[in-house]
């Protein structure tokens, strides 16, 4: 079986209030490394066979519509 | 007059807006998601809620519900549509408005009783207003910050597409204190504020919100 993963990000013009959230949390827990942290979201899409790159494009339209929303989010496709 | 009210898996709000179509002097239809039938209705209104549980994105699945290709197909004709709360999301994520609604800048859930100014009064859902006239109605989300980029920002602003702004305080981070838009044609009109609350004095903070479900009655019999 093979697997596609599709991590898709808020734009970074667009205020992430989660990523904000978790980074002030982090010093509190005495994390001290982080400048700045970004939230996404990702997903795991398991297929038959071997990943082919027709079922990449699919997954790619698939991600235009209803995985992410281009008017706030970016996405990235790829096989694993 | 008959105006639908759709209801989606998780929808709240569907008996209090069918409450203020009553209350405006028309006929509320109930239409369901799963069925692409508008049953005739002359306008159709996305209520609040929890569509589906708010997975994936808010909206982002009941846009795809058999029910909105008939929407979509008949506000692109110029059928009014108003979305309220998960209905404007509803909406962003069908595109007949621009932008999306994103989490609230503070992460709070917010329920309140909210000031908002009228700014245009030429929509089908807000020309019983005057603009500039302030009001008082509920304001309950959790992903109400309007965000678009800066070109849809100005085009927005410059054609007077913003209907209904946040006063004082910014509550949510939404862009230009944006609390409700338009589309170009001004049938469309999605509000994070919930005017069905606010139809009567005895189960709300004022009857401010009325005038929103009386205006697109006269919308259509101008039509």
């Amino acid at each position: 079986m093979g697997k596609i993963v599709v991590d898709v990000m808020l734009k970074p013009e667009i205020l992430d209030p989660q990523g904000k959230a978790v980074a002030a949390a982090l010093p509190r827990l005495g994390f001290s490394f982080a400048t700045d942290v970004r939230q996404g979201k990702r997903f795991e899409i398991t297929v038959d066979g071997d990943v082919t790159p027709a079922q990449i494009a699919e997954v790619e339209k698939a991600a235009e519509v209803l995985l992410a929303n281009p008017v706030i989010e970016t996405f990235t496709v790829r096989a694993e | 007059m008959r105006i639908g009210v759709v209801t989606f898996p998780g929808t709240l709000d569907d008996r209090d807006a069918a409450r203020a179509v009553k209350y405006a002097g028309a006929e509320a239809v109930s239409l369901w998601h799963g069925d692409a039938d508008l049953k005739g209705v002359d306008a159709v209104i996305l209520p609040g809620g929890f569509s589906y549980g708010d997975y994936l994105r808010c909206g982002a699945i009941s846009r795809f519900a058999p029910v909105m290709t008939e929407i979509i197909a008949q506000a692109n004709k110029g059928m009014p549509v108003l979305g309220i709360c998960n209905g404007f999301q509803v909406l962003c994520e069908a595109h007949l408005l621009p932008g999306a609604l994103t989490r609230n800048h503070e992460l709070h859930f917010l329920c309140r009783d909210q000031t908002l100014k009228i700014e245009n009064t030429t929509s089908a859902w807000t020309s019983n207003f005057t603009k500039g006239q302030e009001i008082v109605i509920p304001l309950k989300n959790g992903e109400g910050s309007f965000q678009c980029d800066d070109e849809t920002l100005k085009s927005l602003e410059d054609n007077n597409r913003i209907i209904i702004r946040y006063v004082g305080e910014n509550p949510n981070g939404s862009r230009n204190l944006i609390a409700g838009i338009t589309n170009e044609r001004g049938n469309v009109v999605g509000l994070m504020p919930h005017p069905e609350h606010a139809i009567d004095s005895l189960t709300g903070p004022s009857t401010d919100g009325l005038p929103f479900f009386i205006s697109v009655l006269t919308a259509l019999v101008g039509k």
